[in-house]
């Protein structure tokens, strides 16, 4: 919503627009607790929210033309309504975010602008995704926001060397909208399926334009298709985390694992290999059957992926893919090279390795994770896991 | 943090091109320092085929080789961060190049210029 009134706003006003957007949806949990939910509860939102943007621009009028008679009309109320057509990013919300990723600000800064004001994320499932302190975080909005205020920058159609230029940063902001819903931490709800779906619907509408339309957004596109096939098979009905080797794979999307592998085809029309291509590559051998090479050309993509990009998750990932190859003694070895000693996941990996060899070692990283990670259904798991182990040492 | 250049040397032309069990291996070395986040560059592999390689002298001698000229030749080079050299020799020493074809690593530390 704040994307379309952005729209009749220009960036210079995101504040009125945000204030409007919630100002329309306060308004709505008071009348529908009241009234019960309107029949169309979008058009609803949607009629409010121009309804109060009238007002607000009737009381601007109203100012403008008391104090300064010579003003002259803004490019607000000249703005024609938004166009479809294949040209243009046919999607406000896409517009937007383009418009946001501009290189007046860092590319972090683009990133978590977008991500605040578009994907409606708050400031520490931000700093979740950039693995950073909310301080930061907040003070880059900030910082951010000013300058482009300070640009009087408008959502307009961008030139063609414009929207090449900005793909990259929308592909990452895309990436680290559908994480933040698959492998979500914060609001004690493990999967955010509207994030995940929303990200896709973006992502889609980048194919369908020729110039967005590249290799590595087929490649983004191919590892979100992979990603949620798996979406049903992940929790339970509890809600609990079901983890990969337990889950159920009759509950696998398979129209979205075709629709992955048409996607990652396409994305391998010429010799590019990005971050994506190697990340859906991986995700693509996740949905083959247990073979002999599988964990072999996984462990390998993660090889290629940690020479692109390091980061500890893809370092712990490709640890695990090592003991999938090489077995738990050797991937002992290679996994306590990685020294990531205040990460949850690096203790619940060699807890895992040790189980089998050493439980009184495996315990002791367990509870080290269990220290140290934010989600509670994550301690439950690995308290059940400590309990387990325990019971089988006094036996 | 230091910078440490590993330079790789091989004894024969042959043994540049290693079969697909070699390569993986040669990769998880690579991937494991890289997962330490102890990789600066990954630097580059050279051709040792006839006529990649010349040597420019002075006089405007220039040579074919140096793979000609000498039995062990340069194949590549990495930078790697450690804390020292004995870590950087130790990282050097695990490089499966030694069981797999022979050669050597010449480890040296890189000049930094701030």
């Amino acid at each position: 919503m704040t994307a379309v009134l952005c729209r009749h706003f220009g960036l210079t006003h995101i504040e009125i627009a945000e204030d409007i957007a919630s100002d329309t949806f306060l308004k709505a949990s008071e009348n529908w607790a009241i009234n019960g939910i309107p029949e169309n509860p979008t058009a609803w939102l949607y009629t409010v929210a121009k309804n109060k943007t009238k007002d607000y621009f009737k009381h601007i009028a109203v100012f403008e033309t008391q104090i300064k008679e010579a003003i002259q009309s803004n490019e607000i109320e000249t703005e024609k309504d938004f166009e479809f057509s294949s040209q243009n990013i046919s999607d406000s919300q896409l517009a937007m975010i383009f418009a946001v990723c501009n290189s007046a600000n860092s590319t972090e800064a683009q990133i978590c602008l977008a991500l605040q004001i578009l994907c409606g994320f708050s400031v520490e499932e931000i700093a979740n995704a950039f693995l950073t302190k909310t301080e930061t975080i907040k003070k880059r909005v900030l910082r951010a926001r000013a300058s482009l205020r300070n640009d009087n920058f408008q959502i307009k159609t961008l030139s063609e060397p414009e929207i090449k230029s900005r793909l990259d940063t929308v592909l990452k902001t895309l990436y680290l909208l559908f994480n933040e819903g698959y492998f979500s931490k914060s609001n004690n709800q493990q999967i955010r399926k509207d994030l995940c779906s929303e990200a896709i619907r973006l992502t889609l509408i980048l194919t369908e334009n020729q110039l967005t339309d590249t290799p590595q957004t087929n490649a983004l596109l191919a590892l979100m298709c992979f990603q949620s096939s798996r979406l049903a098979a992940r929790t339970n009905d509890k809600g609990e985390a079901v983890l990969f080797d337990e889950q159920d794979k009759s509950l696998w999307n398979k129209a979205l694992i075709e629709k992955g592998n048409y996607f990652l085809i396409n994305a391998c029309n010429n010799n590019e290999t990005s971050k994506y291509h190697l990340e859906a590559g991986i995700a693509y051998w996740h949905t083959t059957p247990t073979g002999q090479n599988k964990w072999q050309h996984i462990l390998q993509l993660y090889n290629q992926l940690i020479l692109i990009e390091y980061s500890p998750i893809t370092a712990l990932n490709r640890a695990f893919a090592f003991a999938k190859v090489y077995g738990h003694d050797q991937a002992i070895t290679e996994a306590e090279k990685l020294q990531l000693t205040d990460n949850s996941y690096y203790h619940e990996l060699l807890g895992y390795f040790y189980a089998d060899t050493d439980i009184s070692k495996a315990i002791s990283h367990y509870e080290q994770a269990i220290q140290r990670t934010k989600s509670k259904t994550e301690k439950l798991t690995l308290t059940k896991e400590i309990k387990r182990l325990t019971e089988q040492t006094s036996r | 943090m230091k910078e440490f250049a590993l330079i790789f040397r091989l004894k024969d032309i042959a043994d540049f091109k290693p079969s697909p069990e070699q390569m993986q291996e040669r990769m998880n070395w690579l991937g494991s320092i890289a997962a330490q986040n102890k990789l600066v560059d990954k630097g580059s592999t050279f051709l040792p085929t006839q006529g990649s390689a010349k040597t420019v002298k002075p006089n405007n001698v220039v040579t074919d080789g140096p793979y000609t000229e000498i039995k062990e030749f340069i194949s590549g080079y990495i930078v790697i961060k450690a804390d020292n050299i004995d870590e950087a020799v130790e990282i050097a020493k695990a490089n499966p190049i030694f069981d797999q074809v022979g050669g050597n690593i010449e480890v040296r530390e890189v000049l930094k210029l701030y």
